[in-house]
């Protein structure tokens, strides 16, 4: 019967090539839409990781609630003793401590006076040790546009467009005035040693990098640090994953001073993540509502078409039932066909963008949000169902509300109307 | 041969709804004996009820009063699925119209019914090939519906109506697309399966040609049964 109806299909091109198309069309359309959304998200939630979240985060319970003004006063004090526990409580996440601090880089003249002067947000973190993962974390080969990463205490990187407003240039000593932890000021020479661009807008304008033993130094705060943050292995931020490790923490000594905290826990992430969610869902199921709608619409036609068909064979001794069962294995096949010719070429071009991907920094110049520069897709394996099912659904379906007519019908008259 | 009754309608009267709530009375109280192995025609004039009365016969339709009784079951009583199952089973239908399937070849085309019956391949292959070989169509047997002559399709569609071998075949005005000498050869077919396999053939006909080989004429006018009569077939039709 299969080989009946594969024949049937392949011979009859009408019958085949319209829903193969509809069918390949709509689950590439939505297979690459999933994947996409998937690949913005991922990439979003990774740029927010990597400079500023981490997947998660471990904080003081009075600096988390003043998160927003990095008070490294109230920093985690022994970080080598928090670190060894955090390895010990959760050995598959990569853990490493960083401190974010805001005040003035200030450009000397040639006799040590201001040459100009201009706010910046900074960040320590570990670029000096041997086997520092935030280098490669952070793409700072690629995002070093001029000049080097720091290879000794003291030097410092720039973001590009900083350096141009302050005439900076590399090489150059600079000086960091800010506070220390305990409220005074503070004041630390650096040199410029690099210029960074990471394409973001709002990294791209005053953003600093040093060690952050340098940091630590400059803001008197010796083995302490605002942040300890949690990467996962996969790279990606897994939610659920996260908010399981945050339970298990709780349950830990280490909480009775230190809180955790998820990506999604930060500026409306988790807000961004469930509207996705149901944006994914309502465009599913535009999808299959549509895809139906044309389907059943063409195996209406194609119902009128095969009229005769209908009636030699229900006259031959085919119940309506054994018909319309025909009808949607044809449907099932053709959906089949469909379904996986646009599966496969919706994962294809997820395959492309999540290799090559598609370069928008120049869309993003002067944009707040921070955005990674590439937008990629994500090849994820549901991502091959996602479009798939209600591929196969949907004609399924649509064959099916046509076929209701043949069935509603009684064998006379829809005989006659056959005009056997 | 011609004992057994096969066919037996009582009173049958078939009214259609054509709307303004009217009724259209297309048979009006036939009473009717069809035994194994006739060769019989319905003749009349047009809108006389020789379609109705087969689709009757056939279990496509159900009368409105009166008993039909087909191979010794209540056709009337039947359920959608029992009068398929029925179909499928016992009776062959020929149509005017040939109603091939355009995408499968000649033997599939006659393959469909025990496809669909579920006989296995190999069974399958010997019954048709047996069947082709009845209407002379074995060398035409991978040729597309499409790539054939009138008389060859209406051949096909014989060969399609007898392979599985049913007790009755319903044949509706199955030469009224054909010229002379390929309804000649139609029939000539028929009669020879009448007469080895013992099947029993209605037509419906305004053919001369076809009345020409019938035993027996039943004559419709406006959905009475107006004249039955037994007939020396001219042509082919011997009588054992
Ligand atoms: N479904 C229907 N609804 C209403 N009237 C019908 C229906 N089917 C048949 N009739 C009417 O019943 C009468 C008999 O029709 P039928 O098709 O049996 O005639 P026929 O003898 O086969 O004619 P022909 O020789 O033209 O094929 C006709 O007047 C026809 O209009
Ligand atoms: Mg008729």
């Amino acid at each position: 019967m299969l080989q009946f109806i594969l024949k049937g299909i392949l011979r009859d091109k009408q019958r085949s090539v319209l829903p193969i198309v509809v069918v390949g069309l709509g689950v590439m359309l939505t297979t690459f839409f999933y994947g996409y959304l998937k690949g913005v998200i991922s990439g979003m939630l990774s740029s927010n990781a990597k400079l500023g979240s981490g997947h998660l985060k471990v904080m003081t319970r009075e600096y988390a609630e003043l998160e927003a003004q990095s008070p490294n006063d109230l920093a985690i004090l022994d970080v080598p003793g928090v670190l060894q526990k955090l390895r010990t409580f959760a050995p598959d996440i990569t853990w490493v401590p960083r401190t974010r601090f805001g005040g003035l880089l200030d450009i000397p003249d040639k006799n040590g006076d201001t040459r100009a002067q201009g706010p910046v947000i900074g960040i320590g973190l570990d670029l000096l040790s041997p086997g520092s993962t935030e280098v490669p974390r952070m793409d700072l080969k690629k995002v070093t546009v001029e000049g080097r990463i720091p290879q000794k205490p003291g030097e410092l990187l720039i973001s590009r467009d900083l350096a141009k407003n302050l005439h900076a240039s590399l090489g150059e000593t600079v000086t960091l005035i800010s506070s220390t932890a305990g409220g005074s000021m503070a004041i630390h020479n650096f040199v410029v040693v690099g210029f960074t661009h990471f394409g973001m807008g709002p990294l791209d304008r005053n953003l600093i990098l040093a060690d952050l033993s340098d940091v630590q130094y400059a803001l008197n705060m010796e083995n302490a640090s605002g942040e300890i943050l949690g990467f996962m292995d996969s790279g990606y931020f897994d939610r659920d994953a996260a908010e399981a490790e945050i339970t298990r923490f709780k349950q830990t000594e280490l909480s009775s001073l230190l809180v955790m905290h998820s990506l999604a826990d930060s500026q409306g992430i988790g807000d961004y993540l469930d509207m996705v969610d149901v944006y994914v869902w309502m465009d599913l199921g535009g999808m299959i509502l549509l895809m139906t709608v044309v389907l059943w619409n063409s195996a209406l036609m194609a119902g009128l078409r095969r009229y005769g068909e209908i009636g030699i064979r229900l006259a031959m001794g085919e119940s309506k039932g054994e018909l319309l069962r025909w009808l949607l294995y044809e449907a099932a096949v053709i959906g089949l066909i469909g379904a996986t010719l646009g599966a496969c070429a919706g994962m294809g071009i997820n395959y492309y963008l999540q290799e090559v991907g598609i370069d928008i920094s120049e869309m993003m110049k002067g944009s707040t949000v921070i955005m990674p520069p590439v937008l990629r897709a994500r090849v994820l394996p549901e991502g091959f169902f996602v479009g798939f099912l209600p591929g196969l659904c949907a004609i399924v379906l649509g064959t099916a509300l046509a076929g209701i007519g043949i069935y509603k019908r009684n064998t006379a008259s829809l005989f006659k109307e056959l005009e056997v | 041969m011609e004992n057994g009754l096969i066919i037996e309608l009582k009173g049958v009267s078939k009214s259609f709804a054509i709307g303004g709530g009217r009724e259209f009375l297309a048979l009006k109280g036939i009473d009717l004996e069809i035994h194994q192995g006739e060769f019989t025609g319905l003749v009349g004039p047009s809108g006389s009820g020789k379609t109705t009365l087969l689709n009757l016969m056939g279990a496509l339709d159900n009368a409105t009063e009166g008993s039909v009784r087909v191979l010794g079951r209540n056709v009337e009583s039947f359920s959608h699925t029992e009068a398929a199952h029925f179909r499928k089973e016992s009776i062959g239908f020929i149509f005017q119209s040939f109603n091939l399937l355009p995408v499968y070849t000649v033997f599939e085309n006659v393959e469909f019914p025990l496809l669909v019956a579920g006989v296995a391949a190999e069974e399958r292959k010997k019954t048709v090939t047996q069947a082709l070989e009845w209407v002379g169509l074995l060398d035409k047997m991978y040729s597309r519906p499409t790539q054939l002559s009138g008389g060859e399709s209406q051949r096909v569609a014989v060969a399609r109506a007898i392979v599985k071998k049913p007790r009755i075949i319903l044949a509706d005005e199955p030469t009224a697309n054909l010229d002379a000498e390929n309804s000649h050869n139609i029939l000539r077919t028929m009669v020879k399966l009448n007469q080895q396999l013992g099947t029993t053939f209605v037509f419906s006909t305004h053919d001369q040609k076809v009345i020409d080989y019938l035993r027996r004429k039943i004559t419709l006018v406006d959905g009475r049964l107006f004249k039955d009569e037994a007939l020396t077939p001219k042509l082919a039709g011997n009588d054992k």
